[in-house]
């Protein structure tokens, strides 16, 4: 039998490296005295994020995650520290609401170089019910700052 | 097996499309599409009989009276209930058993006492209990299951030793597909003093109940998982519980007569069934029934049953695929997951392909737990789907999995 061959909008939500974030996830695990913890979970499909940061003056020195989910939650998680690592809080919350545009169909997002791999995740936006999977851990983010 | 496809022309929204293809639905545990008699009997109320029941001075009230006890009288030749003043209407099998919890269990659970619940029980099934039995300083007993995913009898065995006040259980897993021997279990629990409660809801659809044959003492059913529409079911029970027990809730229609400081009640099985009735639902249900029995319930069982093995074999095998569940005394209701695969991410997969499936904990995370997963994807069967959805399942998977990197033969 042959394989089937995937929709476009299957391929541009699932590309190789969001599920390589969802299979070899960086900064997962537990973060020594970190400074912000926040868990959220999205009920209806049961995400869960356990976040936890170390902002050292401005600056966010460290960040981990424990987490389980879908490939979307769970890479968006990923990706999510990889960026925001050493950088001060407000460029992480910044990037906060240009992923929420991102996942809003915003173009000038889509091609935003600030957002660097995080572009990967703009496929999303055609696929409302799983927009709320991409924003999970930057909802954890911002819950954490601002609290 | 049934004609399916001469069914589905009974079911208009199945005509519809799905992201440009034909729609596949497999989500029927969780509502089942309605038939247009159901559609036109639910029109017709309106247009020809609305007025409100049982307080008839009036030729149209008194039709509209007569139409909603006649569905009583369908509902409960249907399960052969006890008597149709057993038949309590209630938005479905939670508003049932949150009734029983409600008056039998809060009338007769005392501290220190026990209710029996298994762990493939419906949070519906659960929830409720716990609430009792947290508010009267009881213990919730919760039944294993074996690996296969059957009730530990051993265990049920252990459970009566508690001598419960109440054993409650599913007769169909709505996250396995398992048929519970009830008849046997119920006969065990009464012998250890324990009122049956079960929870029917994935079993009224899809095979022939006989609640005197089952000989449980509360019976619970909802309309909208058996083409009926959504927010009507029933509570079946043994006319002299219901007689014994306080109100549910009160208000207009469940009184006899109401004083300033107290009131009687109304006989059964109006005592439970405070304010106005759905009766168009009531009248949507009875019209589903009639479909049902046109069809025969045999028939369908049989029918589901056939579709559901094929579906356990041709899951089982694609490399990476787990199936949950017996492989036999079970239902139309196939759980399984994906390798890595979250059960999300395949729902999305397969709706792109008009397959429409349930992925999650449905509504069962004690049983998730003891599968050791957070969440499974779930295809449920019914009366008017055949090979051709199974293939179109089983080929969307294949897709599901070459975009995640598995080997699809």
């Amino acid at each position: 039998m042959d394989t089937p061959r995937p929709e476009p909008p299957l391929n541009a939500l699932y590309q190789e490296l969001i599920l390589d974030h969802y299979r070899r996830p960086r900064n997962k695990g537990v973060l020594e005295h970190p400074t912000h913890t926040v868990a959220l979970t999205n009920p209806l499909c049961g995400d869960e994020i356990d976040l936890q940061l170390r902002v050292e003056g401005d600056v966010i020195t460290d960040v981990r995650f424990i987490g389980r989910g879908c490939s979307i939650s769970q890479a968006a998680a990923s990706m999510m520290t990889q960026i925001v690592r050493q950088r001060p809080v407000s460029d992480a919350l910044q990037l906060a609401q240009r992923m929420s545009a991102l996942m809003r169909g915003d173009e000038a997002a889509a091609t935003d170089r600030a957002l660097g791999d995080l572009r990967a995740l703009a496929g999303v936006a055609r696929f409302p019910v799983r927009v709320k999977c991409a924003l999970l851990p930057w909802n954890a983010l911002t819950d954490a700052l601002k609290s | 097996m049934l004609d399916a496809r001469a069914i589905r022309a009974d079911f208009p929204l199945l005509a519809q499309r799905e992201h440009g293809r034909p729609i596949v639905y497999l989500d029927n545990a969780a509502t089942t599409q309605k038939p247009q008699v159901v559609l036109d009997a639910l029109t017709d109320y309106y247009r020809t009989t609305n007025a409100n029941v049982h307080r008839g001075a009036y030729d149209l009230a008194i039709r509209a009276t007569e139409a909603y006890e006649a569905a009583r009288v369908r509902v409960a030749q249907f399960v052969n209930a006890w008597a149709s003043e057993g038949v309590v209407f209630t938005r479905g099998t939670t508003e049932a058993i949150n009734l029983v919890a409600g008056s039998y269990g809060r009338a007769t659970v005392r501290a220190g006492d026990t209710v029996v619940v298994t762990a493939m029980d419906h949070h519906s099934n659960l929830v409720p209990w716990q609430l009792l039995c947290q508010e009267k300083g009881a213990s919730v007993r919760m039944v294993e299951i074996t690996a296969d995913g059957r009730l530990d009898l051993s265990d049920f065995g252990r459970a009566l030793e508690g001598r419960p006040k109440v054993v409650a259980l599913p007769y169909v897993s709505n996250a396995l597909g398992t048929v519970n021997p009830v008849a046997q279990l119920a006969r065990l629990a009464h012998a250890a003093g324990a009122v049956v409660l079960v929870d029917g809801a994935q079993a009224t659809p899809h095979l022939a109940v006989d609640v005197q044959a089952l000989d449980c003492d509360f019976y619970a059913l909802s309309g909208h998982k058996m083409l009926g529409p959504m927010g009507i079911g029933a509570l079946v029970a043994k006319p002299a519980l219901l007689d014994a027990m306080p109100p549910y809730q009160g208000g207009g229609e469940m009184i006899a007569r109401v004083w300033d400081d107290h009131s009687t009640y109304n006989q059964l099985p109006h005592k439970f069934e405070a304010g106005t009735p759905n009766v168009e639902g009531a009248v949507g249900l009875a019209a589903a029934i009639a479909y049902l029995e046109r069809v025969g319930l045999d028939r369908i069982a049989e029918h589901e049953v056939t579709l559901a093995q094929a579906a356990i074999e041709q899951l089982s095998e694609i490399d990476g695929i787990t199936v949950y569940g017996p492989r036999d005394h079970r239902a139309g209701v196939v759980s399984f997951t994906y390798g890595d695969i979250h059960p999300h991410d395949l729902a999305t997969i397969l709706d792109q392909d008009g397959v429409c499936i349930r992925a999650g904990h449905h509504c069962a995370q004690p049983l998730m737990r003891r599968l050791n997963v957070a969440a499974t994807a779930r295809a449920s069967f019914y009366l008017y789907n055949d090979e051709d959805d199974l293939a179109t399942l089983i080929a969307a998977l294949a897709k599901a999995g070459a975009l995640f990197g598995y080997a699809t033969a």
